[in-house]
């Protein structure tokens, strides 16, 4: 093939930097706010998040993939910190539910998650709120169905459902209205 | 997990040249399904070469009605591109009900058709399994084997391929690119999954060092009007336990060109072509389809308790092809 690039380009190509296997330096931007730490490359976004710089509002749950209680934004787009090295976050900006309220002013989804009740034991509830805001902003809100499947990534062992589609249909109506709910 | 160093490339070629200089080094890209069996330890490289930030995850449309999918653009990006909704229904759908929302923005194209599969026994380090150690025998076999596989399967190995993508892929001929040591590679989706024989443990044509760098799919008038069936233990972010990616145009009430997949029952993504011979140019009808359906399963090989899966993947054939055909009568 014509496009590809020739075996000789490959062997001539010099070996990438690398890093470890011992603690390194690691700059993250969280919630707007650079952190630097030492951290080994098997470190995970999520353990570097609540051992590091306790950051503890993101749940660890099975922590392979499975339950999205530790749903977070990369980019503004919702991931599992779980299944995230933390090093692959450099140059990337995370966001956790810690930096999702204003101050002391809560996002609408934590407020419609309160007024609609939208769980109990409350361990998957920051990976819910944070999953429900990005939904609404990827648009896949329109029925209750609709946000049962785009929610699923998100497990609620207390079955919360019904009140978090609740509280998912306020913030998605008053969003409508022309309330602002930017996270 | 053990200890890993990490490396971040920012071209495809040193990308390749530092993985394939290490047998201990592999490429990181989504992590989905890497980081969860490092964790475990069924992978151990040695030193991940972080591939994310590498210049693949284009999505365009060829002229002359091809499409070409850079093998880093994320599930959620490819399902929703206008080109793939629209002319590729079948690729779109087969995305969108992999996974859950959160891993379909991190997993990548080339990830998705490389992932491992989910039998348990691989999974688990104190259970012997051929494709994990070689030589220490398949414990699905007289196992835990409701999820397993019932087509392509061998006495060495019967795990099912996990990929929705890959069989919506097979169904449309598509072409995987790689670059390697050795240079540019086009392989054929069919010759890209291997069949496991008695060596489970090879998985693709691949050498080491050797990366996918994009999906090229052929010009398939066909598949405007094409679908995905999924059938599964419950109704959204689970793997299949039989699929179908269809996609069929009907001519005077007769099947004039049919391409069929199967997922959930077989080792590789599994193209039905001895059901699409059966179909062509007959009635467009629950017979047929059933028949065809019929026909290819005949060589399957149930274990125990993956036997519901034979008549399953019938039924799923044949859903599929109806609803195809009602796609077709209104287009």
């Amino acid at each position: 093939m014509s496009d590809g690039r020739s075996a000789p380009a490959v062997a001539e190509a010099a070996a990438l930097q690398t890093r470890g296997p011992d603690a390194v330096p690691v700059e993250l931007s969280i919630n707007g706010v650079t952190h630097e730490l030492r951290i080994e490359p098997r470190v995970s976004l999520l353990d570097a998040l609540r051992e590091r710089l306790d950051l503890t509002g993101t749940k660890k749950g099975c922590d392979q993939g499975t339950c999205g209680a530790c749903t977070v934004w990369v980019d503004g787009r919702r991931v599992l910190a779980c299944l995230t090295l933390a090093m692959v976050c450099e140059g990337h900006e995370v966001t956790t539910i810690e930096g999702l309220a204003s101050g002391e002013e809560l996002h609408p989804m934590q407020r419609a998650f309160l007024d609609h009740d939208a769980f109990q034991c409350g361990y998957c509830t920051a990976g819910q709120i944070m999953s429900a805001v990005a939904l609404l902003e990827e648009g896949h809100a329109s029925s209750d169905a609709e946000i049962a499947e785009w929610m699923s990534g998100n497990i609620c062992r207390c079955a919360a459902y019904p009140n978090i589609r609740a509280a998912v249909r306020e913030v998605r109506d008053g969003q409508r209205g022309g309330a602002s709910a930017a996270g | 997990m053990q200890p890993v160093s990490y490396a971040r490339a920012t071209d495809v070629t040193s990308a390749i040249a530092t993985v394939s200089a290490d047998p201990e080094s592999a490429f990181l890209a989504g992590g989905t399904t890497e980081v969860d069996l490092l964790r475990q330890d069924v992978v151990r490289p040695k030193r991940l070469v972080d591939i994310n930030a590498l210049p693949l995850t284009e999505i365009e449309d060829l002229p002359g009605g091809g499409l070409r999918i850079g093998a880093l653009a994320r599930m959620s990006d490819v399902a929703e591109a206008p080109g793939v909704v629209e002319r590729f229904p079948v690729i779109s759908q087969a995305l969108v009900l992999g996974a859950s929302a959160q891993l379909r923005h991190m997993a990548s194209m080339g990830g998705n058709l490389l992932q491992r599969v989910r039998c348990s026994y691989f999974r688990d380090i104190a259970s012997p399994c051929n494709k994990r150690v070689p030589g220490t025998g398949c414990s699905a076999l007289e196992g835990i084997n409701r999820g397993h596989a019932v087509l392509g399967t061998s006495d060495h190995c019967i795990a099912t391929h996990p990929s929705d993508l890959a069989v919506a892929l097979m169904a449309l001929d598509a072409v995987v690119h790689t670059d390697g040591p050795s240079g540019h590679r086009a392989i054929g989706i069919d010759d890209f999954f291997l069949l496991p024989g008695d060596t489970p443990h090879i998985e693709h044509p691949l050498q080491h060092g050797e990366l996918v760098v994009s999906i090229e799919v052929p010009p398939t008038p066909v598949a405007r009007r094409s679908l995905y069936l999924k059938v599964r233990d419950r109704e959204s972010y689970e793997f299949a336990l039989a699929s179908v990616a269809v996609a069929l145009r009907v001519e005077g009430g007769r099947v004039g060109e049919v391409r069929l997949a199967l997922g959930g029952v077989a080792t590789k993504p599994w193209r039905a072509r001895q059901a699409e011979r059966e179909l062509l140019g007959q009635p467009a009808e629950r017979a047929s389809f059933a028949r065809a359906a019929a026909a290819e399963m005949a060589a399957a090989v149930p274990r125990g308790m993956n036997a519901f899966k034979v008549e399953l993947a019938q039924r799923a054939m044949v859903r599929a092809l109806e609803q195809a055909t009602r796609m077709g009568g209104a287009a």
